[in-house]
């Protein structure tokens, strides 16, 4: 046991040295050894302290720690468990509604990212993980809507709040144009088809200058308003609030997240959300229990597309600019990871996921250039420790411990 | 007469899938209230002939009338809101759903509560084994509880006309009586016209008023099921006598 454990060991910082030591050290033509072992070393060490604690796990000191504090861990748990989940969505609201008095500007921005994020994965979710169709391609209809209400706001001035349900039909027209002859694919093939339909938006938005200008992308829109009536003086009058500051474009995205929750949650507990599931498990038994399989698929598609939609239009709104460099591939795996990672069909746990994903890469901003190589990591370590997703959703969890499962009948 | 209108009616049906052509040319009658039985070996298109009914493999050529009403360019969701069930080949029941929560879907196209809740019951009543794992996972059961659940979500949906593809595909032979002791009941308790396909000819044949033979996509032999039985054809090549 151990010394199967001191083995692998071994054979990973080999692993882990074959990889990291070129990437990390070299830098155009030069080597630069100390950068390189630093970084191997450091994932060494990691794998070092996994090591020693498992020795000391086996040794017996560690069980006696953990059986001595489990009755006390799940006291904590049953307590956690006790309270009811209305508090808790209570508690998160609150802190959401305080979050932009207390944080600075910085951090009110990376808040309102968080928001988005959290509307496109919960978008993405209903397409990934209730209907059961991967869509790699999923920002083009982020993209459909940034540039709706761009082009309709500075060709037409017609103001934020029309655009909105106007975005909403294009997003699901684009959501039907990708949907349809998709319908009869699966799995791999679907995927590479939504990831193709997802550059061929990006490229279109890139190249047809006339109308998008292209790579310069188009800026000037106006921010969204608030009309409100008023009795200040006297008489009733109309007051115009523009969403300019931060804050209340926060608010704005929060309102927006908050209803594709309450949305979402409700589609995932109605008929429509029970047939899709049907799809997702036996696509030819849901069939013949009635299922319209045709018109569901497509609606997964059309209603993920519009959630995508009506936050890209706040996304163009909140920068008064968009560009065709927004919507790249990478976004659409970032969207995807956050589903995959919070636990596919999920809603706390996309939700977790699209924070997390937010919030990581801005923590790891000290690292520079190695960024993107924590996150992976993180990511990576995420998918060996938890497969199932950070909140898996109950019905996924079963999917995935169905093996186990299985082995727990026979015995 | 109404009565005498068969419920079921394939004329000169062809299907291909790709290039190779399934059927060719298939034509069987259906009764009201009876068993029927579709014999054949592996590969001869009897599940073919399942799917184009139900309008998952569609048709190339051909009719199919479900009470007097032509059906073969419905989708299967249109068909089976006509009062036809299907318990598909290999079983194919959801299997990380409960087995509650296959027969409610089972049960998706309809919405009397009252009515829903008294069939769950009578199913209950059907497969008693069923009634024991309401709570487990449909995945989790054995082969012949699947069979059983797949069976029972079809019977969910209270159909006329219920097809049924192998029903004794790997199963134990002591299974595979009470299974078709549990056929021939549904039809006598409910009336429901059977169309059953099946490899195993002795019981398929044992429990149906009539029988058709199937050979490379095509209907070769149709009789009463007593007389195909006795006959020398049917004897040699699916009987192995």
């Amino acid at each position: 046991m151990v010394q199967s454990d001191l083995k692998k060991f071994f054979v990973y910082s080999l692993f882990l040295g074959i990889l990291i030591l070129p990437l990390v050290g070299f830098a155009t033509t030069t080597f630069n050894a100390s950068r390189a072992f630093t970084v191997w070393g450091l994932f060494v060490g990691v794998l070092a302290f996994g090591l020693i604690t498992k020795g000391i796990r086996h040794s017996g000191g560690y069980v006696n720690l953990s059986d001595s504090l489990a009755p006390a861990r799940n006291k904590i748990k049953d307590k956690l468990l006790a309270v009811p989940a209305k508090y808790y969505i209570l508690a998160l609201l609150a802190f959401a509604v305080i979050y932009p008095m207390v944080a600075n500007r910085y951090l009110v921005d990376v808040g309102i990212t968080c928001l988005i994020y959290i509307v496109l994965g919960l978008g993405l979710n209903i397409v990934v993980g209730l209907a059961g169709l991967l869509d790699l391609g999923y920002i083009a209809f982020y993209a459909v809507g940034a540039y709706t209400y761009s082009l309709l706001n500075l060709n037409f001035g017609i103001p934020f709040w029309f655009c909105i349900p106007i975005g909403i039909g294009f997003g699901c027209i684009a959501g039907c144009i990708i949907g349809y002859p998709t319908l009869k694919m699966r799995g791999d093939y679907l995927a590479i088809v939504t990831m193709g339909f997802g550059e061929i938006i990006r490229l279109m938005l890139n190249n047809w200058d006339n109308l998008t200008d292209g790579p310069n992308g188009l800026y000037g829109m106006a921010k969204p308003t608030l009309i409100y009536p008023s009795i200040a003086d006297g008489g009733l009058t109309w007051v115009t609030f523009h969403l300019k500051s931060l804050e209340s474009l926060y608010f704005l995205v929060l309102g927006i997240a908050i209803l594709t929750v309450i949305g979402v949650q409700r589609l995932d507990r109605s008929r429509i959300g029970r047939a899709w599931v049907a799809i997702r498990e036996d696509e030819v038994a849901a069939e013949l229990s009635g299922v319209p399989t045709m018109w569901l698929k497509l609606l997964a598609y059309a209603l993920g597309a519009s959630f995508a939609s009506v936050v890209g239009g706040f996304f163009a709104a909140k920068l008064s600019y968009t560009n065709p460099n927004f919507f790249i591939f990478m976004e659409s795996c970032i969207v995807l990871c956050i589903v995959v990672l919070g636990g596919v069909g999920s809603t706390p746990g996309v939700i977790v996921a699209a924070v997390i994903l937010s919030a990581v890469p801005e923590i790891f901003r000290d690292l520079q250039s190695y960024r993107m190589l924590a996150f992976g990591a993180a990511m990576a370590a995420m998918m060996v420790l938890k497969p199932e997703g950070l909140i898996p959703a109950t019905r996924r969890k079963r999917e995935l411990h169905a093996s186990d499962h299985h082995q727990h009948e026979e015995s | 007469m109404a009565n005498d209108q068969p419920i079921l009616q394939l004329k000169d049906v062809h299907t291909y899938y790709g290039n190779i052509h399934a059927l060719k040319g298939v034509s069987i009658t259906i009764p009201k209230g009876g068993i029927v039985c579709l014999i054949g070996a592996n590969g001869a298109g009897k599940s073919t002939t399942l799917m184009t009914t139900f309008g998952i493999q569609p048709s190339t050529k051909g009719e199919i009338f479900y009470q007097g009403r032509a059906i073969h360019k419905l989708q299967p969701e249109e068909i089976a809101a006509l009062g036809m069930a299907q318990s598909p080949e290999g079983r194919q029941i959801f299997p990380n759903m409960s087995v509650h929560e296959n027969l409610e879907m089972g049960a998706y196209l309809r919405n009397n509560k009252k009515e829903i809740a008294k069939d769950l019951d009578w199913v209950f009543t059907l497969f008693p084994r069923l009634q024991e794992r309401t709570g487990q996972l449909g995945g989790t059961l054995s082969g012949g509880e699947q069979q059983m659940l797949a069976i029972a979500r079809a019977l969910m949906q209270k159909p006329t006309l219920l097809l049924l593809d192998e029903p004794s595909l790997g199963l134990a032979p002591k299974l595979v009586e009470v299974i078709f002791e549990t056929i021939q009941q549904i039809n006598r308790d409910s009336g429901t016209t059977i169309f059953l396909v099946e490899q195993n000819a002795n019981m398929a044949l044992g429990i149906s008023d009539t029988g058709y033979v199937m050979e490379t996509g095509k209907i070769v032999l149709t009789d009463k099921s007593s007389v195909l039985l006795e006959s020398e054809q049917v004897k040699k090549a699916y009987l192995g006598e």
